[in-house]
């Protein structure tokens, strides 16, 4: 359990920021779903159901500093990191200007260097590895920036999870891992991926600490990552967290996911859905009213609107670009 | 000038660029203390300390990986793999990731690191210390494979491969890190990566190959040409992306081919020349191309007979030429 010295160190407009931004986060995935299911664009990948513990421990890094090796069900953490919604727009709809990729890769394959959102690729973990390393450059260059790198808790059964929090352990690099457990791994309950009880309790093997946190409460969430970022700036090494919550949708627009589960288990578990506590945590604080949620909801809508708009019309790039940036050429550094 | 063995070459070059950039640092098992297997990194420690000459876990992923990692913030990372045999584990962060992240960016990021890797028989090295691992990666745009013939081009090609913006994988032949000595001069040079080398000019013959094959057919040319048989030999230096503009030259000069590779032959970097030339070449050959490989069993064995027989030798290239000169 989390340390209760570092309790939230947030004002009411924080915390305001922080449910916008989950709320924004949920309403471009309800969109994506919709563009998909209306033939608009040709696949989606969700983050419903973890978009609080993402925004929540996006809050509790730097945003200036930080880099961020996300995995592709972080679309809040990229949305805190600095990707616009028409960017992710873009990349929904593959065009030119995706900043992602240009439309080369599957939407949510995110990396945006001007934000140091760390370009990222379908094989699960390989960023593992890549956190470890721009940890060891910025503790090289004594650059006090921390790597955060997330994936699911089906990528810690990779050799690359295993490989690269040995490194970080070992040389005590900046570095927080945080597993985001949704309890699937496309049709693979928990109990069919690990034998032990917490996927956190393999930082003990690789000298670190290791913390479980519910991942539908996000004050937890935050103070955990908090707690887990000072101790990377202290020179204390790398964490572990484990955040818990589940996957609301199918694993993507191509999987049907009843098969493998039953809705009254879904609607269970969406009863439980970390955005709907945090907004109730705020209008128990009284800091959210209905008229200023419904306020947001409609420029939420708006913002979505203008970009989805935005993206449908941009062009594609150009099939005479297909070559391009194979290799770099001299003019591009 | 001084003279150098193949393996001082790797030292000097990595010393040296290591002293004008402080961003260049090499990780790998071994590396730091001991100075490395075959000892390429060999006092580095001693000048550079452990945060730049880095003793990694033995996890070739996570050498790969976290070299990646530091080059993708702006480092120049060398990574060293023990042995080419033992590249395997790290083949998704090198094919996947390193080779791919440029053109998956949009040009965004890139990943400018260097991974060396020692490979090739000839040392008693059995199944798993001797293979040649090239033509399994020398499909993946992205990635640039660059494999030296002697001393003087180790140096200029790995000095490139460090300053070059994308990853190279650096091949370096065992055998020959004591076998080959030669004056290597200690200014600063680099030598371009993408150039095929003209090694030895000739007219009867074209001898195109790299790495330690190129040395047994400068040999197998020297006692040829007593014969009077003239032999060219064209050294690709890099095997991916191949030069084909010097491939296309040095085939069309003599119309008779010779292709060397100590890998196995189905399938190996010779077979991708052999394509190139009869793309482009067909009205200016004089005879079939012709291949010399290894047999296409896995690898070499430890014992010294079956090892012998399964190599490339002068006196095999030297046959293979007659027979062509002779078509």
């Amino acid at each position: 359990m989390v340390n209760q010295t570092y309790a939230l160190e947030t004002d009411k407009e924080t915390l305001l920021a922080m449910y916008r931004e989950m709320l924004l986060a949920r309403r471009i995935d309800e969109r994506m779903w919709l563009l998909n299911r209306s033939g608009s664009i040709p696949f989606v990948v969700s983050c419903q159901g973890q978009e609080a513990l993402q925004i929540a421990a996006s809050f509790a890094l730097n945003k200036e500093r930080d880099y961020v090796l996300p995995y592709y069900r972080d679309l809040g953490v990229v949305i805190h990191f600095g990707m616009t919604t028409r960017e992710i727009f873009l990349q929904a709809y593959a065009k030119g200007e995706d900043p992602n990729s240009g439309g080369r890769q599957m939407p949510s394959h995110f990396g945006q260097k001007k934000n140091r959102i760390v370009t990222g690729s379908s094989p699960v973990t390989t960023q593992v590895p890549h956190a470890a390393g721009i940890a060891l450059a910025a503790k090289m260059e004594k650059n006090p920036a921390v790597s955060f790198v997330t994936m699911g808790e089906g990528s810690s059964n990779q050799g690359d999870f295993h490989e690269g929090l040995n490194f970080a352990g070992v040389h005590k690099l900046p570095v927080i891992f945080m597993v985001e457990n949704n309890k699937y791994a496309i049709s693979v309950p928990l109990n069919k991926q690990v034998a032990c009880e917490n996927i956190s309790d393999r930082a003990i093997g690789y000298g670190m600490k290791g913390i479980k946190v519910d991942g539908n409460e996000a004050i937890e969430v935050y103070e955990a990552v908090k707690e887990a970022h000072e101790r990377a700036l202290n020179g204390e090494g790398p964490t572990l967290i484990e955040t818990v919550s589940y996957r609301l949708t199918p694993h993507s627009s191509d999987d049907d996911d009843s098969t493998y589960r039953t809705k009254d288990e879904v609607a269970s578990e969406k009863s439980k859905d970390g955005i709907e506590r945090f907004k109730q945590f705020l209008i128990d604080k009284g800091y959210l009213t209905d008229s200023f949620n419904e306020e947001l909801e409609t420029t939420i809508k708006q913002e979505i609107n203008d970009a989805t708009e935005y993206a449908e019309n941009a062009p594609f790039a150009d099939v005479s670009t297909l070559s391009n940036h194979v290799y770099g050429q001299k003019e591009d550094h | 000038m001084a003279i150098l063995t193949y393996i001082q070459a790797v030292k000097q070059a990595l010393k040296e660029e290591m002293e004008q950039n402080e961003k260049v640092f090499v990780l790998g098992e071994d590396v730091g203390k001991k100075g490395g297997v075959f000892l390429a990194t060999e006092g580095l420690y001693d000048q550079f300390g452990e945060e730049r000459v880095i003793d990694t876990p033995l996890a070739e992923s996570a050498i790969a990986g976290v070299g990646i990692g530091a080059a993708m913030y702006g480092m120049r990372p060398v990574a060293e793999m023990q042995f080419a045999d033992f590249i395997m584990p790290a083949v998704n962060q090198i094919i996947s990731e390193a080779a791919r992240i440029r053109y998956r960016s949009n040009n965004d990021w890139h990943c400018p690191i260097t991974i060396r890797a020692p490979y090739g028989a000839g040392v008693h090295g059995g199944l798993y210390h001797s293979q040649s691992i090239e033509a399994i990666f020398a499909n993946q745009p992205g990635l640039k494979i660059v494999m030296p013939s002697n001393p003087y081009d180790v140096k200029g090609l790995l000095k490139a491969a460090i300053r070059d913006d994308d990853p190279v994988l650096f091949l370096e032949h065992k055998r020959a890190y004591r076998l080959l000595k030669e004056e290597v001069p200690e200014t600063d040079y680099t030598l371009p990566i993408g150039k095929a080398d003209v090694k030895r000019e000739g007219e009867d013959v074209t001898v195109i190959t790299y790495g330690l094959c190129v040395h047994f057919a400068k040999q197998a040319a020297e006692k040829l040409e007593l014969e009077g048989i003239s032999t060219e030999i064209l050294d690709l230096r890099t095997v991916y992306p191949l030069d084909q503009q010097a491939i296309i030259e040095a085939a069309s000069k003599t119309g008779k081919v010779l292709l060397v590779t100590e890998d196995n032959k189905e399938g190996s970097i010779i077979g991708e020349v052999s394509a190139i030339i009869s793309e482009n070449c067909l009205f200016d050959l004089d005879a079939p191309v012709k291949r010399l490989a290894g047999p296409d069993v896995p690898a070499t064995s430890f014992a010294a007979p079956l090892e012998k027989e399964f190599l490339v030798s002068a006196e095999k290239i030297e046959q293979a030429i007659r027979e062509l000169a002779e078509f």
